[in-house]
């Protein structure tokens, strides 16, 4: 195979010309992301996935809230169940006469929030762990991937169901607070349930899935490692070295923002792995606790009766595909926007 | 590559072709019959396992004294036995073992192989899980749990002491001494660790080395006040001198063989209802050669239960077995009545999703399944309604309420919860074939309880009113546990019904399996969502194990009152009477409300439509030998 | 090549001792044993059990004795599923997982990476938004609803494929199972391709041979191949040790004899035996998967050679 080309090295690229680099650090702030911002506009893909991810995200958390405007998520009525959707329920009733629409939009909230916090998470500490191994390699590469290794085959069910023991205690104590704080010391017991049904699945679920966030990082961490190690060896990472510039820097400043393209689609490509995954973790007690639904949950219950009643399954698969694609759209874009390689565009 | 491929299609395509014969009719051909069977057995060792699936599998390798009748609960055709009958109170039975009786090894089935299968299902070191269900032996509880103290003086071989004088004597050791788990007589180095060993361990228990050190200074021991050393010394000496020996022959369990044919059962009370008793695994033949061959009488799960050396002396043998995969059993040529078995094998199929096991089942790969889940159960009696099946089966329901909480403590808050549920519109949109449970024990045979529970919530209110909890304020908030996705509807509904009537928040937490038992056996819960499948048809299938220490009770109530009853029940020979004092303790124990039954099992399955002599049965136990495959 | 191979080998089996040490005690953390069936054993006889397996002793005694055991190569039997050997289960089940996920890799390799190629050649096309709808279907509609709706399209309306069951002779059976556990895998590689490539286009000797004359498709494929396959291979390693490993849902839905019902079932009994072995092979799995991934990254990336 030949080896690549690398006589030539193009004056526009600001990070292989580490002059250049070095010497707009200061302003490179503003007019990168400005730059950035432009270009994201141009790509119709990505603005349309920015607009979709917001509006669900919106909906999720503005029309639950306004008082009488949905149908209680919880309320059932069995007579009236697996109704096809029209009429006084738009998505239709579950089967125990739920209106889905309402549980599809209270259900986002709790998946959303998962997705992005656990994603958050898992993210940061693979892209360090990944970068560090990769860059440093030798020793310290061996150790971080043994580690990694490790945790890749520790089962992580039971991992869990410790987890969700230990939290437990704490959560509960961190719920009751966090009600007393929101609805006074004195409400009474009607105020005090409305309040904790929306504020009991931040109070579980966000501890515990900062936790899992801390245990679901390996391939990001691997992926990032390849990456770096590749980038490194690129000829304009030695040039940065030769002119003595810090491993931080040469590593923050040079090396990831050419590895954010990988990154950037296992980033959105984690976060429908973690909302499932809560759906998984509610059957273990972990997750959000019944009658509260998420669209993991309610993606499961559906599939069990796609055949008979296959609007139960369609409208929260909808609302689920529609963020993830929009997501991913939109990162594409921002990994387009990003690139600063693609400044010419 | 592309070539490759232009090479496979047709392949690919004859194999498709080829398939149209479904695996169904295949076997319908082969006369296979094939049999969803949920999931894969923990063991086939009928001794060792406690559950329904194996009891299929068992039940087409091994056969009881009595059979299964295809068509009727009550009916007692003949099985291992030709016959029995039994004394004026029905405490001593005498079955008659089938002259032609074979295991599947052409080896006959003896009446010792029976004495040595009760042997071994109470030997103490085999530590059979079910081995209460032979407790009705006389004896056999004593041998089962190593009474060694009591069974030696009841047999009279320690010179000059009786059970009278000896009855105060701490054989099973002082509770009160903490041992550290596992502790062991070697352990012990000093006399101060080797006196809290003896005393927290007890003379049962005690080995060879710490009775003859017992033995060396009576003192070591604590016997009762005023206890005659003479006596003491005779009876260590002897249990040292029996220390590990099995005592079988000593405790005199009520089972013995007058002859090759014939088989003595002697009880420790009446059972009217031994016939049908009998009919359960935990009661089949081992075959004694078989079982010594590959280890000792009391060795768990040696090579004797594996294939291919399982021997028993049903109507097929096993042929196959596939972890998770499959069992495919096959006749057995030398079943005794083989002339009468209908099809020439079985193959049970292990398929844990009950959603999975319907399509493969619309699809042709089974004659009937395990069952049908909830979810499919319209749209199954639309594709395939001669097919679907629904029929009771004896199984309840219910929310086990931990009556030590506080707040749960109180009867009229249970009272209150149980009469908020409204069980028929469970049964009507949630339990689809469910029948609305009125009190525990579904009505079997002439057997049917009183009518508990109804649903009214006015009077729900009002009880809770009166337990101090107007329109449900200031009610603490109770966690309903479950353990299934499928059991997440009902109990959804039951907590938005005590939302609805009573005021009240519940919260339902999913657990994996081994935690929500813990947590139960524990006490460590507030309610539970939970069921419970009959054994054998007799209410004391679901009523004997309310009582106080029972590991199924797991509700923290007991009653002397509902015990006495029981065991007055237990001696009572007259099966009509005997059956109004179990509806009597049943309805003390249901006005207690320490259990809020909302539903009774209906079983859903589906039959293919050429499998003949299958009959709805309350057991769901199916002799496979009746069965006959319609071309 | 030789001492990284030994050193690596060493590594290896600290890793799995590591492993083992940990999976150990947190299976002794588990709020519950192997012996609490749904109907309660009584007491004297659970103590009896317990004693026949070593249960009733001090933990770091039972760390002991199985590390011991291990070690002479006794993994012991199952308490799930009584007296099977653990050898047993996975001599039965592991061949069939590895089929399956070798099916399934398959289909997700050869779907995954030309669709990622293709998507990132087309850049910012409506080829390129279709190939990543497609992918994301992959992710989006998770297994447990592939799985029936395959099963039930192809399997029994159309009657091509059974739609349960598992034979090791009939490649027939394996193709649904294959393509419901493949789809996800090829989802994430055809996303991780086509962001390798790009990253890869985007780089200056690109620009080189295109100002050279270079053709389109031997830039794409003899240029760009290589170091765009950079992530989908970091990301392959483990995934196939994971997918070779079981997969319960998959097993489930289509009645799969594998080792991920056994795992499942193991770690919601406590069943130590099963649970440790798994693990370890798992582990084992991992670190070849990843020794091999580190391999071919080097020969994606000759350059990591020169300054090893």
């Amino acid at each position: 195979m030949a080896e690549p080309a690398l006589a030539l090295l193009p004056l526009k690229n600001p990070v292989s010309n580490p002059v250049i680099a070095v010497n707009v650090s200061a302003e490179q702030g503003t007019s990168l992301w400005k730059d950035a911002a432009r270009r994201l506009k141009k790509n119709h893909a990505a603005i349309a996935g920015l607009v979709t991810v917001t509006v669900i995200i919106l909906a999720c958390l503005i029309l639950p809230s306004i008082a009488g405007l949905l149908a209680d998520p919880n309320l059932q009525n069995l007579p009236n169940k697996n109704q096809p959707p029209g009429g006084a329920h738009w998505f239709g009733t579950d089967h125990l006469g739920r209106d889905i629409f309402s549980r599809v939009l209270f259900g986002g909230r709790i998946s959303i929030a998962v997705g992005l916090i656990t994603t958050f998470v898992s993210i940061t500490i693979g892209v360090c762990w990944g970068a560090f191994a990769g860059y440093c390699r030798g020793a310290v590469d061996a150790v971080l991937m043994r580690i990694v290794d490790i945790l890749y085959a520790l089962p992580f069910l039971i991992v869990v169901i410790l987890l969700g023991k230990t939290i437990e205690p704490l959560t509960s104590k961190l719920t009751e607070a966090a009600i007393n704080l929101v609805a006074g010391a004195n409400a009474d017991s009607a105020q005090v349930n409305t309040t904790r049904t929306w504020i009991e699945p931040i109070t579980t679920l966000v501890p515990l899935f900062l936790a899992i966030g801390t245990l679901s990082w390996l391939t990001v961490s691997r992926i990032v490692r390849a990456q770096v190690q590749n980038v490194a060896s690129m000829d304009f990472v030695e040039a940065a070295r030769s002119l003595g510039l810090g491993h931080l820097r040469i590593l923050f400043r040079h090396i990831l923002p050419n590895s954010m393209g990988p990154i950037i689609v296992y980033t959105t490509l984690t976060i429908p792995g973690v909302m499932l995954l809560e759906a998984v973790l509610s059957f273990l007690g972990l997750g959000v606790k019944p009658p509260n639904s998420s669209w993991g949950i309610l993606i499961e219950e559906g599939s069990n009766r796609m055949l008979s009643n296959p609007w139960l399954l369609f409208f929260p698969s909808l609302f689920f595909s529609l963020t993830l694609f929009s997501l991913n759209f939109l990162g594409d874009g921002l990994r387009d926007a990003l690139d600063p390689k693609s400044a010419k565009d | 590559m592309t070539r490759c491929a232009l090479f496979l299609l047709p392949a690919l395509l004859c194999l498709t072709g080829c398939q149209k014969e479904t695996q169904v009719e295949k076997a319908n051909r082969d006369g296979i019959f094939l049999m969803g069977n949920s999931s894969e057995p923990k063991a086939l060792d009928h001794q060792l396992v406690t559950g329904v699936i194996e009891s299929k599998i068992i039940g087409a390798l091994f056969e009881g004294l009595v059979g299964d009748d295809p068509e009727k609960d009550d009916g007692l055709p003949p099985g291992a036995a030709a016959s029995w009958e039994h004394n004026a109170d029905m405490t001593e039975w005498t079955f008659r073992l089938q002259p032609e009786g074979r295991w599947s090894d052409g080896y006959r089935v003896t009446a010792y192989d029976f004495v040595f299968a009760y042997h071994r299902m109470l030997h103490p070191d085999l530590a059979a899980p079910y081995a209460e269900m032979v407790y009705p032996l006389k004896n056999g509880e004593d041998y089962n749990k190593n009474l060694r103290g009591r069974i030696l003086l009841h047999a009279n071989v320690v010179p000059g002491v009786t059970w009278e004088d000896a009855k105060d004597i701490a054989f099973a050791g002082d509770a009160k001494v903490a041992l550290e788990k596992g502790a062991k007589w070697p352990d012990s180095t000093t006399d101060a660790q080797r006196l809290d060993f003896v005393k927290g361990t007890g003379l049962d228990a005690l080995g060879k080395e710490a009775l003859e050190w017992i033995a060396a200074d009576l003192t070591r021991y604590p016997w009762p006040a005023g206890f005659d050393p003479v006596k003491a010394k005779s009876l260590v000496d002897v249990m040292a001198a029996k220390a590990g020996d099995d005592l079988f022959e000593l405790a005199n369990v009520g089972v013995s063989a007058p002859d090759e044919l014939t088989l003595k059962l002697v009880l420790r009370e009446p059972v009217p209802y031994l016939p049908s008793l009998v009919r359960h695994y935990t009661w089949f033949p081992v075959p004694q050669h078989v079982v010594l061959q590959h280890g000792k009488i009391s060795d768990r799960f040696t090579e004797w239960s594996r294939y291919p050396n399982l021997t028993g002396n049903g109507a097929f043998k096993l042929k196959i077995w596939r972890v998770h995969d499959m069992i495919e059993v096959e006749r057995n040529p030398h079943y005794w009545d083989k002339a009468n078995v209908g099809i020439n094998g079985v193959r049970f199929l292990p398929i844990e999703n009950p959603y999975t096991e319907t399509r493969a089942f619309l699809a042709g790969q089974l004659h009937t399944t395990y069952q049908v889940p909830s979810d499919l159960i319209k749209e199954v009696k639309k594709k395939a309604p001669q097919e679907f099946r629904q029929e009771p089966y004896v199984g309840a329901l219910f929310v086990r309420v931990n009556t030590t909480r506080p707040v749960l403590s109180d009867p009229r808050v249970r009272q209150a919860m149980a009469l908020a549920i409204d069980r028929q519109q469970l049964c009507d949109y949630i339990l689809e074939g469910y029948f609305p449970a009125t009190s525990l024990t579904p009505k079997m045979g002439s057997y049917e309880p009183d009518k508990i529970l109804t649903f009214d919530p006015e009077k729900a209110k009002q009880l809770l009113a009166e337990a101090g909890f107007p329109d449900g304020a200031k009610f603490p908030r109770f966690t309903m546990l479950i353990s299934r996705p499928s059991a997440r509807a009902s109990a959804e509904a039951i907590q938005a019904m005590w939302r609805r009537h009573l005021n009240i928040m519940v919260d339902i937490q999913n657990k994996d399996w081994g935690s929500y038992v813990s947590a139960q056996q524990n006490l460590d819960f507030d309610l539970a969502a939970a069921g419970w499948v009959g054994d054998y048809l007799d209410p004391t299938t679901f009523l004997h194990m309310w009582t106080e220490g029972n590991g199924n009770n797991n509700t923290g109530w007991h009653s002397k009152d509902y015990e006495a009853l029981l065991s007055k029940a237990a001696l009572e020979p007259d099966p009509a009477k005997r059956l109004e004092v179990l509806k009597q303790s049943e309805t003390l124990m249901m006005s207690a409300y320490p259990i809020l039954p909302f539903a009774w099992y209906s079983r859903n399955y589906m039959l293919r439509p050429e499998v003949k002599g299958w009959h709805p049965l309350l057991l769901d136990n199916h002799p496979l030998n009746t069965l006959r495959l319609e071309r | 090549m030789f001492r990284t191979l030994f050193s690596r080998f060493l590594q290896g089996l600290i890793v799995l001792f590591v492993l083992f040490t940990i999976t150990f005690f947190l299976i002794k953390a588990l709020p519950y044993g192997p012996f609490q069936s749904d109907k309660a054993i009584p007491g004297h006889i659970r103590e009896k059990i317990e004693a026949y397996y070593g249960l009733n002793e001090p933990v770091y005694v039972q760390y002991g004795r199985t590390l011991g055991n291990l070690l002479k190569g006794d993994a012991g039997a199952s308490m799930r599923l009584e007296g099977l050997p653990v050898t047993d289960i996975i001599t039965q089940a592991f061949p069939n997982s590895i089929q399956l996920g070798v099916v399934a890799m398959a289909v997700a390799v050869l779907l995954g990476i030309p669709l990622g190629v293709f998507a990132a050649w087309k850049k910012n096309t409506v080829f390129d938004y279709g190939a990543m709808m497609i992918a994301m279907i992959g992710i989006c509609i998770p297994s447990f609803v592939i799985g029936p709706l395959l099963a039930e399209k192809f399997g029994r309306d159309l009657e091509w494929f059974p739609v349960t069951g598992w034979s090791r002779s009939s490649p027939l059976s394996w193709i649904l199972p294959a393509i419901t556990l493949g789809l996800a895998s090829a989802a994430y590689l055809s996303r991780l391709t086509r962001a390798g490539m790009l990253e890869t286009l985007s780089q200056d000797f690109v620009r080189t041979a295109r100002a050279k004359g270079v053709g389109e498709l031997a830039i794409l494929t003899k240029h760009c191949l290589r170091g765009g396959l950079i992530p989908a291979v970091a990301y392959i390693g483990p995934a196939f040790a994971a997918i070779i490993s079981g997969s319960v849902v998959i097993e489930s839905i289509f009645a799969v004899p594998g080792l991920g019902l056994h795992f499942i079932k193991a770690i919601e009994t406590g069943d130590t035996p099963v649970i440790l072995a798994l693990v370890l092979l798992y582990g084992a799995l991992i670190i070849v998967a990843n020794f091999v991934t580190d391999v071919l990254g080097v020969w994606l990336n000759p350059r990591l050679r020169s300054s090893r």
